[in-house]
């Protein structure tokens, strides 16, 4: 099969030279997709061989390719001797860091591509909690932090910029921590150049967040309220997350416009990130045009696996549509029985005013107390039912919807592939018909042509058989890391309301 | 029983409560029980069957009786209104095609709730009127009070027609009218002035606590529902496929719907406890501002009859038709004072009793409603993150 025949051994570290950025460029470079890099958990679980804990569901282990794949990386690292005995998580968690920091590895080089990935995924299997221990150590790894907006400038060319701090130990960057400003063009910028790169790979490239005219310019108009201090807020804590996807992304964090973004003190303006701009527009039309031709598109794909697979991403995105939309309606009733209680505070307390009995009108007046301290309470259970929820389930709908786009682009690719065959087959029509009518001159400029467009129908093969499995392989990669996104966020979620209920019974007593 | 169902002396002798109750197409059929050793009665225990107009035209009788003006007329239960619950039951069974069979029977379970508990307030509010008369001691022994409670047959008591409704109205009119007048005359008595300026206001504050206070129980009714909907998509999504995640789901959904359930008990008691009592007392102390104005009115006629008086005598023309009259006002004056007075503190001890008893109630509901919540959440949260 074509994945595991590409995968050669990995070169020991040291006597790597090549560099694997100028092959990142290349859309062609095999190593750019397998790359992993001190981003251990989603990497981990993919990879792990399929001696699965009971925790682990084993449909995630399915493909026989990445397994064995994943297998002959084992026996290479071992052959590293870099790291000892991995029964224990705690020594995979010391050989990755010596091997992140192995001083033959060049910075960029391979041993810090293959050797702390092959330890990961050479650890024994974990329980859930070790998994999520690694994760925490992942931190330790590569952490991003989007903090202090603020606002630059006045009237409407004022933008707010955003601090993004990052801390890693990762070789590749020139500090342990470093900050840099950023503001919300920079970050579309940044989709849209690893859009360019990576999407025809199949890779899934988190979205960033939406934008918002109107929020923006009420931010900019310098209405001081608390709907511009809530966009504010929710822009940050969603490009935050955004910024964090991308540094899990093995493949993405070895792109350099990342590291750049990362790092640089001054980036470009990113252009063509305008609503109405040219290339704005232009994206809107080639959008169109893709809609079209996805409608034609049917491959008869011996592999069901894709097509089961998208149905389960669009039934999927339906349903979480749905409850976006619910939780929705439930932040505004909750915003609205803020409102409410307020205001019948304030009445009762009215009444405790006016009722001459004193008795009672003490305890109308606590009633009214009560009352006001339950609004506060609701109303941070409604910023919670928002945050906590609300955003979870947007970005998993424009995940989706980015899931959907690779799905496509292999579908795009299988057609380049079909097109390309037809072409060749024409073209030996052709020949044919020219061996016939025997005209040796236009012969020769036939078979050239065959020969030129043999070559199209092997390579698009080949890019067919590739864009496959990495689909399969992110596809995997994310179900997995939306499966704990969401676990650990509707945990998160319970908890506040376990909080605001131990809270509404303090107020009551 | 209702929620101001309070110190209402419950003795042998009369006894009164609404025994069932049936709901058909636009109306309800009370059957009212009464037990009682009084002698006018030709049983000691027996019921018949009445609908809602026929408790407003006891409720009219009342008012329009000369001999009550100096008593709180116990105001009248409002009319059962269903149609709100009717209509949300059309809705849903024109929408049935729209939704998943679930969906559709918990909805129709919970409308069918909704139904319930509205036919029950409104029972209960018919009733507290009738223990309202059946406890005072004048009003019990109203020959109509015995009529409603014991006649077998159909009072053929109907709704008032347009003319009569237009009456009505004008009558409002011209009583608010007179009523600002006679509300500015000041009184000699200080325990009926500070009364006169008390209602006033309380009355107002309940009005507006009152339709807040709904305005608030609606937001989280619809707060619960909500959380329905997400219990409902969530188990849809659970139920998609058998992985780690889609379990979660499962699960999260059976929380919700089970604190759901909660979210609706501690609306409906907010309801029943809160806003009931609030809109009962914004009825009695409009009531109790009749009362006042009775008064007044009769202060004023009063005042008028000793000026005419003494015109008369200074005039020495029907001085004795001036003085029948003076005397006639007098006494009803004096009258309706007496058990005005009477009445008033008994409104108060009343009221402050149903508050109290009401509020506790609530704050302990709520607190073992929190505390449920709190167990629940508790519980899941245990699970949940015991398998991951």
């Amino acid at each position: 099969m074509a994945a595991s025949s590409r995968r050669n051994p990995p070169p020991l570290p040291g006597a790597e030279n090549q560099d694997p950025l100028s092959e990142m460029a290349d859309e062609d470079s095999d190593e750019g997709e397998d790359i992993f890099v001190g981003n251990s958990n989603p990497v981990a679980e993919a990879f792990q061989p399929d001696t699965a804990n009971g925790e682990e569901p084993a449909d995630l282990f399915s493909e026989a390719e990445t397994s064995t794949a994943a297998n002959s990386y084992i026996t290479n690292s071992k052959s590293n001797g870099v790291h000892s005995d991995n029964e224990n998580d705690l020594f995979a968690e010391v050989s990755v860091e010596l091997s992140m920091e192995n001083p033959s590895t060049t910075a960029k080089s391979s041993g810090a591509e293959f050797t702390p990935s092959l330890t990961l995924s050479a650890t024994q299997p974990e329980s859930m909690e070790q998994l999520e221990e690694e994760k925490d150590e992942d931190s330790f790894d590569m952490e991003v932090a989007v903090t202090n907006p603020e606002k630059i400038g006045d009237g409407m060319n004022a933008y707010m910029a955003y601090k993004v701090s990052t801390r890693t130990t990762l070789p590749m960057f020139r500090n342990r921590t470093f900050s840099v400003w950023r503001r919300f063009s920079d970050f579309l910028g940044l989709y849209e150049k690893l859009s360019v790169k990576h999407s025809l790979n199949g890779c899934i490239i988190p979205p960033p967040p939406e934008k918002s005219v109107v929020g923006m310019t009420k931010v900019k108009v310098g209405k001081d309220d608390s709907s511009s201090a809530d966009f504010v807020e929710r822009r940050r804590a969603a490009l935050e997350r955004y910024l964090q996807r991308v540094v899990c992304h093995p493949s993405l964090l070895q792109d350099p416009d990342v590291r750049e973004f990362l790092e640089r003190d001054e980036l470009p303006r990113a252009v063509g990130t305008h609503t109405l701009s040219g290339a704005g527009f232009l994206k809107m039309i080639n959008r169109a045009s893709d809609a079209v031709s996805k409608m034609t598109i049917k491959i008869s794909d011996s592999d069901a696996w894709f097509d089961n697979k998208l149905q389960e991403v669009e039934s999927e995105e339906l349903q979480l549509r749905k409850l976006h939309a619910v939780v929705d309606s439930l932040v505004n009733h909750r915003k609205e029985l803020c409102g409410n209680t307020a205001v019948f505070a304030k009445s009762m307390a009215m009444l405790g005013n006016s009722e001459d009995n004193t008795a009672l009108s003490r305890a109308l007046s606590q009633l009214a107390e009560v009352e006001d301290k339950m609004e506060t309470l609701h109303q941070e259970q409604a910023a919670s039912d928002f945050f906590i929820l609300a955003e979870l389930l947007a970005d998993y709908i424009r995940l989706l919807g980015a899931v959907r786009g690779c799905f496509e682009q292999r579908m795009k690719t299988w057609q380049r592939w079909q097109e390309a065959q037809s072409t060749l087959q024409k073209k030996r029509e052709v020949e044919a018909k020219l061996l016939w009518a025997n005209k040796p001159d236009k012969l020769q400029q036939a078979k050239e042509e065959i020969t030129e467009w043999e070559g199209k129908v092997t390579q698009y093969e080949r890019d067919f058989d590739r864009i496959s499995v990495t689909v399969r392989k992110e596809f995997l990669r994310f179900e997995k890391e939306k499966s704990n996104d969401f676990k650990s966020q509707i945990v998160k979620y319970l908890e506040s309301l376990l909080q605001s209920q131990q809270r509404v019974i303090c107020t009551l007593f | 029983v209702s929620s101001v169902n309070v110190d209402l002396q419950t003795d042998a002798t009369l006894q009164v409560d609404i025994s069932d109750a049936l709901s058909e197409r636009d109306k309800v059929k009370f059957t009212v029980h009464t037990k009682s050793t009084l002698p006018n009665f030709k049983q000691n225990e027996f019921s018949v069957v009445r609908q809602h107009e026929e408790f407003i035209w006891l409720h009219d009788s009342f008012v329009e009786n000369e001999e009550y003006a100096g008593y709180i007329i116990p105001p009248a239960p409002p009319r059962p209104d269903f149609d709100a619950s009717r209509e949300k039951l059309q809705k849903l069974g024109e929408g049935e095609g729209s939704m998943t069979k679930e969906e559709f029977t918990k909805m129709k379970q919970e409308l069918e709730a909704e139904y319930l508990a509205i036919f029950k307030k409104t029972v209960a509010m018919h009733e507290v009127f009738l223990c309202r008369v059946a406890a005072h001691p004048v009003l019990r022994k109203d020959l109509n009070f015995h009529v409603f409670l014991e006649y077998n047959q159909d009072l053929s008591v109907r709704g008032k027609n347009k003319r009569e409704k237009m009456e009505d109205f004008f009558k409002n009119v011209v009583k608010s009218a007179d009523g600002v007048l006679v509300a500015g005359v000041k009184d000699v008595d200080d325990f009926f002035e500070h009364e006169k300026t008390f209602l006033l206001e309380y009355h107002n504050r309940v009005k507006d606590a009152s339709a807040k206070s709904d305005r608030m129980i609606r937001s989280h009714k619809s707060a619960a529902d909500d959380i329905n909907r997400i219990a409902s998509t969530l188990y849809t999504l659970g139920t998609q496929d058998s992985t780690d995640v889609c379990k979660f789901f499962l699960k999260v959904s059976e929380l919700f719907e089970k604190t759901r359930k909660i979210e609706a008990r501690v609306a409906a008691d907010e309801d029943l406890k809160l806003a009931d009592l609030l809109k009962y007392y914004l009825r009695e102390s409009q009531a109790a501002k009749d009362l006042l104005y009775r008064r007044g009115r009769a202060l004023v006629d009063y005042e008028n009859a000793n000026k005419a008086l003494d015109r008369a005598r200074a005039k020495n023309k029907d001085v004795l038709q001036a003085e029948t009259s003076q005397q006639v006002c007098c006494q009803k004056f004096e009258k309706i004072s007496e058990s005005a007075k009477q009445e008033l503190i008994d409104f108060k001890t009343r009221r402050v009793a149903a508050f109290r008893k009401n509020l506790v109630e609530l704050a302990e509901l709520e607190l073992k409603h929190a505390k449920g919540n709190l167990q629940l959440l508790q519980s899941c949260l245990g699970v949940l993150k015991g398998d991951t």
